[in-house]
């Protein structure tokens, strides 16, 4: 990888900055443009600031403003340090000029994720308003309140039913639609609520599962009642009654998710090579068998991706649970706790404490990612 | 024989299509229901369900008897040639001549509703005024099922449509131009640090941004950046970087190396190779990556109501203000949520190609 030795800055290099420069000509006048390009750079990107952290001006000028500067600016920023680094003596020019680059995506991922890890590590382990140390006090509740229990036994179920629902319709709907004429019909439909935000949802299957209570001549409006007492049952108020409802929350996590499984999984079935299929056939193996001894084995690894990425989204539910119940009547989640703990009860040393714990569930899987980084990239 | 193998063909090929109608079907009824609603007159919403929009048959008044002030309503009553008690008479009993009499309220009403089985139409009842109602911040009324006028402030839904835009658009090419940046980078240029920083963002991936929830707030909070729009952008820039390089580095590390030699040899700079080389060729990328993020930012709820809180709402925050505050109004919440869906499933359905193709090379996240 020696391309960047191959890349001399060259002095006629020809864009409008470079040609002012040779216009000014004199060292001097190359020293005062350097100083005032990224002066008045700043002014401007500064003014902008201002602008939209005073956010009072009409609400579309603001969007309008908002969206030139945000992304003009960043252009400018890039152009203008790349000019600056460009200036400067060949060497140096070329050990400075990949952080141009790099540099402001890492600068922003340390002080958005890497750095808050540690803070957060921090202040796990201290008090509600971060002034005292106070040792495992926060883990001690995270791993034996009730309420963190509870969660616990939540996100599980979460877990395990939602995950196994959404792989396994998934992956049913995959292999069936396959064979169909209407395929795209079929996927298009199922794929759809992936374009549904977390909210809406809630707003959808809220209304299915509304309840209007007992009393005569009152009609229930919700589809799920309505269908219990055209069968003769009674209508119930399905998110109210623990540990059911957590059931009933985990159906609009499958809703949403079957179609990210059902993509993935039928480009992985459609990978399954034509030849194979076609042999088992002709050895006269019925469709179940060509379904669990071929398919599966092949796709084997493209399903433990989906089962990974949806168990890392269960872990981390919150907006269906937020929207739907707020977490009461035996329904809160770890994530929903996390809120609670750091936005309602303003307590940062049980919030960290939390979110330090979901790191703790998903540090598997970054392991894992970082390990087969590293095996597909050998020689990096 | 042969016949015999058709015939399981087509009885396999019946129940395959079967068991995929049965759910594509339940896939899309509570979509529809709420779509329907959405239209209905309030005072319609709370009496009946979505569903007697549709022909159906149902009981309708025809008649309204009240009992003579004689009559024990405590024992059995008689009504049209039936005698029962109280209760029943609540059920409703059937009489002879084909009609229905149902007690109305309680004891004292004394009071039988006369009603027959017939056949009703589509109904014509359906109205824009739903809409028109949340997306006004003004003041706006509207009749519940007991026929009471309800004065409310709107919820401003358009105004939160705005701002739910002044998030997402930025918000996703501000990150992708600072990841194009990176990727290129990372996949052409040697530096110190490379292995290790690309190693780090691989490791970020999956890391829950709850973990930066709380010390990022205390930072907007003494800068003064809490509640505004370049916070946000910020937020989800940090959020979304590590997916936007990691994807954009895929694809920009598999470009022919022998392209970018010769433009080096030629005496281009990075930047114009970055420029006039790199970003046109990575179009597909950068497509289903923005198509990603843009989804993401509008159907976001956790880091709006952090960052943004209510003063600059986004609709995901106005539906669920909605949902929390004024539970029941379900003429308000289908409308509002519909509103707040259209703009996402217009793109996922005109974009749905470049999308799974971003969900292909981004399934490593979670």
């Amino acid at each position: 990888m020696n391309l960047a030795q191959a890349n001399t800055p060259s002095p006629n290099n020809n864009n409008l900055f470079a040609k002012i420069v040779n216009w000014f000509g004199s060292t001097l006048g190359k020293i005062l443009v350097s100083i005032l390009v990224p002066a008045v750079t700043f002014i401007v990107l500064w003014q902008g600031y201002l602008f939209l952290s005073a956010a009072n001006a009409p609400q579309i000028l603001q969007v309008i403003v908002a969206i030139v500067w945000g992304v003009g600016g960043v252009a400018l920023l890039y152009l203008v340090t790349n000019w600056l680094v460009m200036k400067l003596p060949a060497k140096a020019a070329r050990t400075l000029q990949p952080f141009v680059f790099v540099g402001p995506a890492i600068a922003i991922m340390g002080w958005f994720l890497a750095i808050p890890v540690v803070r957060s590590l921090i202040a796990s382990f201290r008090n509600a308003l971060g002034t005292e140390w106070i040792g495992l006090d926060n883990y001690i509740y995270a791993f034996t309140n009730p309420r963190m229990l509870e969660t616990f036994r939540n996100n599980a179920l979460w877990m395990v039913f939602g995950t196994s629902f959404s792989v396994g319709l998934g992956l049913l709907i995959a292999f069936l639609a396959d064979r169909t004429k209407a395929e795209v019909v079929y996927k298009s439909i199922i794929f759809t609520p992936m374009a549904i935000s977390f909210v809406g949802a809630g707003v959808i299957w809220k209304f299915v599962y509304t309840y209007k209570g007992i009393g005569v001549g009152i009609q229930e409006i919700g589809l799920l009642n309505a269908i219990v007492s055209a069968l003769g049952g009674t209508p119930q108020p399905w998110l109210n009654i623990p540990p059911w409802n957590n059931f009933f929350l985990i159906v609009i996590m499958i809703w949403l998710q079957t179609g990210y499984a059902m993509v993935i999984l039928s480009s992985a079935i459609k990978g399954v090579p034509a030849e194979l299929l076609e042999a088992a056939r002709i050895d006269g193996a019925t469709e179940t068998r060509v379904f669990f001894n071929i398919i599966i084995p092949y796709i084997k690894g493209t399903l433990l991706t989906v089962t990974t990425t949806i168990v890392i989204f269960s872990l981390k539910t919150f907006d269906i649970v937020r929207v739907m119940t707020g977490g009461n009547y035996g329904t809160n989640v770890i994530a929903n706790e996390f809120y609670l703990q750091s936005f309602t009860y303003n307590d940062a040393g049980k919030a960290s404490a939390i979110a330090i714990v979901l790191l703790l569930l998903v540090t598997p899987v970054i392991v894992n990612n970082i390990r087969s980084f590293n095996e597909q990239r050998k020689g990096f | 024989m042969a016949k015999g193998q058709k015939t399981t063909k087509r009885t396999q090929s019946f129940w395959t299509n079967f068991v995929l109608i049965l759910i594509c079907v339940i896939w899309m009824v509570p979509v529809i229901g709420i779509l329907i609603t959405s239209f209905r007159p309030s005072e319609d919403i709370f009496k009946t369900g979505w569903w007697t929009v549709f022909p159906h048959k149902e009981d309708i008044e025809i008649d309204r008897v009240v009992l003579p002030e004689d009559v024990d309503v405590n024992g059995p009553i008689t009504y049209g040639g039936k005698t029962a008690m109280f209760e029943e008479w609540q059920r409703g009993i059937e009489l002879d001549d084909g009609t229905k009499a149902t007690w109305y309220g309680n004891k004292r009403t004394r009071t039988l509703v006369i009603s027959q089985n017939q056949w009703v139409g589509f109904t014509t009842k359906l109205t824009l005024e739903n809409y028109k109602d949340v997306l006004t911040g003004k003041t706006i009324t509207y009749k519940d099922a007991q026929g009471n006028t309800i004065t409310r402030v709107g919820n401003d839904l358009s105004g939160a449509f705005l701002n739910s835009l002044a998030v997402s658009i930025p918000g996703t090419i501000i990150p992708i131009l600072i990841a194009a940046f990176a990727a290129f980078g990372f996949a052409w240029l040697e530096f110190p640090g490379r292995n290790i920083f690309f190693t780090i963002i691989v490791a970020l991936l999956v890391v829950p941004l709850q973990i930066a929830l709380v010390p990022i707030l205390q930072d907007y909070v003494s800068l003064g950046l809490n509640g505004t729009f370049l916070g946000i952008w910020l937020a989800h820039t940090g959020f979304g970087l590590p997916l936007a390089t990691y994807l954009l580095f895929n694809y920009i590390s598999t470009l022919p190396r022998e392209l970018l030699e010769s433009a080096y040899i030629d005496g281009a700079s990075n930047l114009t190779i970055f420029t006039n080389l790199i970003l046109p060729l990575s179009v597909p990328a950068l497509a289903s990556f923005a198509i990603f993020q843009f989804l993401w930012l509008w159907n976001d709820y956790l880091v709006a109501l952090v960052f943004l809180g209510e003063k600059n709402q986004t609709v995901t925050i106005a539906v669920a203000r909605l949902v929390g505050e004024k539970g029941q109004d379900w003429h308000l919440m289908t409308a509002a949520a519909f509103v707040s869906m259209i703009l996402p499933l217009i793109v996922f359905l005109a974009l749905q190609r470049y999308f799974v193709r971003g969900l292909m090379a981004g399934s490593v996240k979670g």
